[in-house]
């Protein structure tokens, strides 16, 4: 299964302090998010499986916990708010 | 005395709002919100000179249904995304429709819960989809469960756990309990798709759909926005074949009573058959307001209210429905 | 409806209409010096009504509505009336403000900058607002500071101030002089009086104010501050404010510039002496 992220221009992010804030437009919801949300939504320029997600994350990222459970719950998350989708 | 005719006036020639006082904006105003009709009314006034305090009101109506179109297309497209993999059709109604298709009804209209039509032999497993996406029964009473799916058009409504957002799965436009059938499986085949998948009504089934429901599922209330929908549909597609495709599913009368009291409110001109004597009543109903935007006219209101459930139910039903609920009412 | 009057706060127009004249003879005598809406125009309808004919005689309850509604507000008694219609006003605030980021927060202004004062009820909001209005601060609000998402600027609501059981002694023994309205027993807070704000409050109300300090107070603790995070603030201020999700991206933008702009602590006091020298230091610090 791959995941696509909402367009660039659909997200407005704000870094603030410790968490980063994503105002979503087509859903007008806004998002209050830690690490590593901010990165997975920037990593995904193209629809992207799991496994291939972790490796470029790995890429960019000293992931000290490159566990794919772990991004796979996130990314379930993230397609439950609607900020990705499972194509 | 003040009613409603001031907004279906405003609404019909935007011009005659030149003649308001600042008594006559008030009323104006307060109706339109009543009615759910501020955001229509707004961009029917844009541009127009006006006091400003009255335009600043009017300005936070267009941004206020800006955001309720919003929310409600990705309602839309949350059910989408959750139904999709089962490939059935997903027809989208009233509102919604009418943003998703950028229709001329939706143009700063009040949207509330989200309305889809599935094929009734599909409807379980849609209810179980939306099940496992998130959505939740809003009420576990088995009585009401039991009536809803023997009696009414639809499953019980559900609620989506984290955007509190209700969605109201239909297999057919009108109680299976009124007395005339429309044609749902017509509905569903001559339904036009989306450029996103989801699909909308045909243009005159949607015109049955708005006049059904107008006189059919509800005593009248929000009447004016139902009216000016279908002022806006009739204008946009015309009525060129309304009747007949009416005719099919039962619901010429509704449909040519519809027209004629939006043509009535609304001009355009767009409507077939003679005008009829209980028009009036209709119309004496549809604007019982007063200058605060309350309801008026209590003894019109409470005839339309029983006869709506007549229309509902038929009486045998209707009177066992009552039974139940009382018994409940009682035994608590 | 029977009775009938209009009136504006800050830049909110209101008519408020009853079917009985009491509620009304009390908002014209503690509003008598407040302006009438823009071009005679509100921007919201309250109604104080009686659910059946006889119960606008017969042990009068007062069932509150207007433009905006909740389905389930309790009515109150008819000695309560006043009560009824602030009630009324501040629901069309919270359901219905669309202009203004609604900012569920106190606030005062020195030198045309802002301080507001947020958190949760309890916290002394209102009691702390009177007294620096009584320490010279030109009060702008008691309830609910408006964001500009705009300008960015905090416009005031001065309503009239909501002050109840022990805070009525203490404001009454800090303005002896003030206007006040009927204690109102038994309400569903317990005891309310209602101070009408000062004269400058009054006269300058249109004027918005740049923020220039955030304090979440906390009453009955030792005295004590701490910085508070902009992500904290963001989601204190969210959850405090009943137009966030309406106003939609407006709102996103108005509150995320404040947070970022403007610093925010929490302040821990004992008494009213204590926190009013507290918030003469932090914001001469500020």
């Amino acid at each position: 299964m791959r995941y696509k992220v909402a367009p660039r221009e659909a997200l407005r992010v704000v870094p603030l302090d410790a968490l980063t804030l994503v105002y979503h437009r087509a859903s007008g919801i806004t998002h209050i998010v830690d690490a590593p949300v901010p990165e997975i939504l920037e990593a995904l320029t193209e629809p992207l499986d799991a496994d291939d997600l972790l490796a470029k994350l790995s890429e960019t990222f000293d992931l000290a916990d490159a566990d794919p459970a772990a991004l796979a719950a996130r990314l379930d998350e993230l397609a439950a708010v609607g900020l990705v989708e499972r194509l | 005395m003040t009613d409603a005719r001031i907004l279906t006036e405003a609404l019909r020639d935007p011009a005659t709002v030149a003649q308001l006082d600042a008594a006559g904006w008030t009323a104006l105003l307060a109706i339109a919100r009543a009615e759910q009709l501020i955001g229509t009314l707004a961009h029917r006034l844009a541009g127009l000179p006006m006091p400003s305090a009255a335009a600043r009101v009017l300005e936070d109506a267009r941004a206020s249904a800006e955001q309720g179109r919003i929310a409600a297309l990705w309602e839309a497209e949350m059910a989408r995304r959750a139904l999709a993999p089962t490939g059935m059709p997903v027809i989208l109604l009233k509102g919604t429709a009418y943003a998703a298709a950028g229709l001329a009804a939706g143009t700063g209209r009040a949207i509330g819960d989200l309305d889809i039509l599935v094929p009734r032999a599909r409807l379980e497993e849609a209810e179980a989809v939306l099940l496992q996406a998130g959505w939740e029964w809003v009420k576990p009473d088995p009585y009401d469960d039991l009536y809803y799916r023997r009696w009414m058009h639809e499953l019980p409504p559900l609620i989506h756990r984290e955007r509190d957002r209700m969605i109201d799965v239909h297999h057919t436009i009108l109680p299976l309990t009124a007395r005339v059938t429309p044609d749902a499986d017509a509905l569903i085949a001559d339904s036009v798709v989306l450029e996103n998948g989801l699909r909308i009504l045909a243009p005159h089934d949607m015109l049955c759909h708005a006049a059904a429901h107008l006189f059919a599922d509800g005593d009248l209330a929000g009447g004016l926005r139902n009216l000016w929908d279908i002022h806006c549909l009739a204008g946009e597609h015309g009525i060129a074949g309304v009747e007949a495709r009416a005719v099919h599913h039962g619901l010429e009368a509704a449909v040519g009573r519809a027209l004629r009291l939006a043509d009535r409110l609304y001009g355009g001109g767009l409507r077939y058959g003679q005008g009829r004597d209980r028009d009036m009543l209709y119309l004496r109903r549809l604007l019982a307001r007063d200058d605060w935007g309350r309801p008026t006219r209590k003894l019109t209101r409470l005839g339309f209210y029983v006869r709506s459930h007549w229309l509902r139910m038929p009486p045998a039903l209707l009177a066992q429905h009552l039974f139940t609920k009382w018994r409940k009412t009682a035994a608590q | 409806m029977r009775h009938a009057t209009t009136l504006r706060i800050g830049p909110v127009g209101f008519r408020v209409g009853s079917d009985w004249r009491a509620p009304i003879a009390a908002l014209n005598d503690l509003y008598r010096d407040y302006p009438q809406p823009d071009d005679g125009i509100p921007d919201f309808n309250v109604h104080l009504f009686a659910a059946r004919p006889w119960r606008r005689v017969l042990r009068p309850s007062v069932h509150i509505g207007g433009d905006f509604v909740i389905p389930d507000a309790a009515p109150l008694p008819l000695v309560q009336g006043l009560l009824a219609a602030e009630m009324g006003m501040n629901l069309q605030m919270a359901l219905g403000q669309r202009r203004y980021l609604l900012l569920h927060a106190s606030a005062v202004e020195r030198d045309g900058r802002a301080l507001l004062m947020t958190g949760m009820s309890g916290a002394g909001k209102s009691t702390l607002a009177a007294l620096l209005m009584a320490a010279g601060w030109r009060l702008m609000g008691d309830e609910f500071a408006l964001l500009d998402p705009v300008t960015g600027l905090i416009h005031g609501f001065p309503r009239l101030i909501s002050l109840k059981n022990e805070a009525i002694g203490v404001i009454e023994r800090a303005l002896p002089r003030a206007r006040f309205g009927p204690r109102l027993e038994g309400t569903p807070k317990g005891t309310i009086r209602h101070l009408v704000p000062d004269a400058r409050a009054i006269s300058v109300m249109a004027e918005p104010a740049a923020p220039r300090l955030i304090l979440f107070p906390s009453y009955g603790f030792a005295a004590a501050e701490r910085a508070v995070l902009p992500s904290e603030t963001f989601v204190r201020l969210t959850q405090a404010s009943t137009n966030y999700v309406a106003l939609a991206e407006r709102g996103f933008g108005a509150l995320t510039g404040l947070v970022r702009r403007v610093p925010a602590r929490a302040l821990d006091y004992p008494d009213t002496a204590t926190v009013l020298e507290q918030v003469e230091r932090m914001w001469s610090a500020g």
